[in-house]
């Protein structure tokens, strides 16, 4: 039992010493950028999940958060050519700043309307990121030149998922972390606790929005390339996010990295093996995952037993 | 303590309390009675913040709490438990009791130390570990009071706990209730089992249709004809 206790709080240092070794074995750029992908999709799913599977507000938007960290460190260049790195300071902090609004507006209300109020947002960032050209070079995007190779940025996503994880794992195992959980499960019952479910739904929305903001502001200076299409696109990174965490387990600490690992690879292999159909058979995947194990991958074990006893 | 000034709640054309005003003393067990229906747990959320009244309000220590939300007036000091349970049901017993101690400290350890010794109180001891949705009813509104008792109330208002149970639970339960008052703490009851409210409070307040009918001492209020004719109609009054 104690064994079993220090085996799971050294899991995740375990994992990231694996992690952090692989370039020494594997250069092979492909490869890496995949486990890019991978690791920018674990900061994406993380931080979804915090909001939408800990705190229980599923936001359908959270592309605006992704754009705007992008774009804070895409503009930055564009404008003044200061180095896209400074992006990684100031995209999250932008990200966070529409955030407030967005909460304080929001949270006041039940159900729906932060969902929806977040796809409007993303759209509407879309739409102005597409449409204000002297500001944004509208579609055309922005681009840059890349400075470093694929190992860098391969330890700088891996630094930046560890650090989200182990943040998101302390405010969840503290006080914090209980009030969220508390507001997911009944919100009535959290208020007569002496839970201000506004202003706690409003602090689960900045620190996801800071990290999702981070890893746009990550992709930025990775990708090189930033267009209105990609970085606020509705189902390449809202839904996504979503699925990545639906499907891993939402409300877990390990769910997004599964869910990361089965959509960016999954999505890569049926597009080298289906052809024109890749999506077609995804999506059918993804369906078949939600009908028969609803609470995500990570809790395959379960679904397993209870067919065996059944 | 608790002061209740002529409080009122329109849902559109409908007034579900009207003109209702009474006074719950410090240390007292104080039971609001009427039939379906009339008003109670409308009181209730008038009182915990969860409606805005109309018009009148509410004073706890001589100070208005009209207006205030419901997490502000659990932390002045009046905690509540609900009818139909609310069971933070995929947390455990043990942490739905320290999300709301949290209320009063900070850190785990003390909320941790602070939980475990409100559910010795409560006797849900033996449940901490449950997940709140496999609890049986009984334990469920032991939940709910136990959770109340975690936010340190002055006041804690009580609404049906008893409704539901068997006659062992429901022995129990007055006997916790009991235990509470013990504690100092001051207790406002809804209830509808006579067993509990007749034998419990020290002053009961009867409702029907959102007014006030009477209040007295328990045996004043049974006697009383108006009560007796809400509850079985007028051939029994």
């Amino acid at each position: 039992m104690e064994r079993k206790m220090e085996f799971k709080k050294l899991l995740p240092l375990l994992i990231f010493l694996v992690l952090a070794l692989v370039p020494a074995f594997e250069r092979n750029p492909y490869i890496l950028h995949m486990m890019i992908m991978v690791l920018i999709w674990i900061c994406l799913g993380q931080s979804w999940n915090l909001l939408g599977g800990f705190t229980g507000q599923v936001s359908f938007g959270h592309a605006a958060f992704y754009g705007v960290g992008a774009y804070s460190a895409g503009l930055l260049y564009f404008h003044k050519e200061i180095s896209t790195w400074y992006g990684m300071i100031l995209g999250p902090l932008t990200a966070m700043v529409i955030a407030v609004p967005m909460g304080l507006i929001c949270f006041r209300l039940r159900g729906a309307y932060f969902a929806l109020a977040m796809l409007a947002l993303a759209e509407l960032l879309r739409l102005v990121a597409t449409n204000w050209i002297s500001f944004t070079n509208g579609s055309v995007g922005i681009l840059i030149v890349p400075v470093a190779g694929k190992v860098f940025y391969y330890y700088l996503v891996l630094v930046l998922a560890a650090f989200g994880f182990y943040v998101i794992r302390r405010v969840i195992n503290s006080k914090w972390g209980f009030y969220f959980v508390a507001i997911r499960e009944d919100q009535d019952a959290a208020e007569s606790m002496g839970i201000d479910t506004t202003k706690y739904k409003l602090f689960s929305l900045l620190i996801s929005a800071f990290f999702t903001g981070l890893t746009g502001a990550f992709y930025m200076n990775y990708m090189a390339f930033i267009d209105p299409m990609v970085v606020f696109s509705l189902t390449d990174v809202s839904i996504m996010m979503i699925l990545v965490v639906m499907l891993g387990g939402a409300g877990t600490f390990y769910g997004p990295a599964i869910g990361a690992v089965i959509m960016v690879i999954l999505s890569e292999v049926f597009r080298a093996y289906f052809g024109s159909a890749n999506l077609l058979v995804l999506g059918i995947l993804i369906v078949l995952i939600i009908v028969f194990i609803p609470d995500g991958v990570i809790e395959i074990r379960r679904y397993l037993k209870r067919t065996k006893y059944a | 303590m608790l002061e209740v000034k002529n409080l009122t709640k329109f849902f559109g054309g409908l007034g579900a309390v009207r003109e209702l005003s009474f006074k719950v003393e410090k240390g007292q067990i104080f039971g609001l009675i009427g039939p379906n229906g009339a008003g109670k747990t409308t009181v209730f959320n008038l009182i915990n913040g969860f409606y805005l009244p109309t018009s009148g309000e509410v004073l706890f220590k001589g100070e208005p709490i009209t207006g205030l939300k419901p997490n502000a007036i659990c932390k002045k000091g009046i905690a509540r438990t609900f009818q139909l349970v609310k069971p933070l049901s995929r947390m455990t017993v043990l942490e739905n009791v320290m999300a709301s101690a949290f209320c009063r400290v900070n850190s785990i350890k003390k909320a941790q130390e602070e939980a475990l010794k409100t559910l010795e109180f409560c006797g849900l001891m033996h449940r901490k570990n449950y997940l709140a949705r496999s609890l049986t009813i009984g334990d469920r509104k032991r939940l709910e009071i136990t959770r109340a008792m975690a936010t340190h109330p002055e006041v804690i208002l009580l609404d049906e706990t008893a409704a539901g149970l068997n006659p062992t639970e429901l022995d129990q339960a007055i006997a916790l209730i009991r235990k509470i008052r013990e504690q100092g703490i001051t207790i406002l009851i809804v209830e509808h089992i006579m067993k509990v409210i007749m034998s419990i409070s020290d002053r009961i307040h009867a409702i029907n249709y959102g007014e006030t009918i009477t209040e007295g001492t328990p045996q004043e209020v049974a006697n009383n004809k108006a009560v007796i004719e809400a509850y079985l109609g007028e051939a029994y009054a």
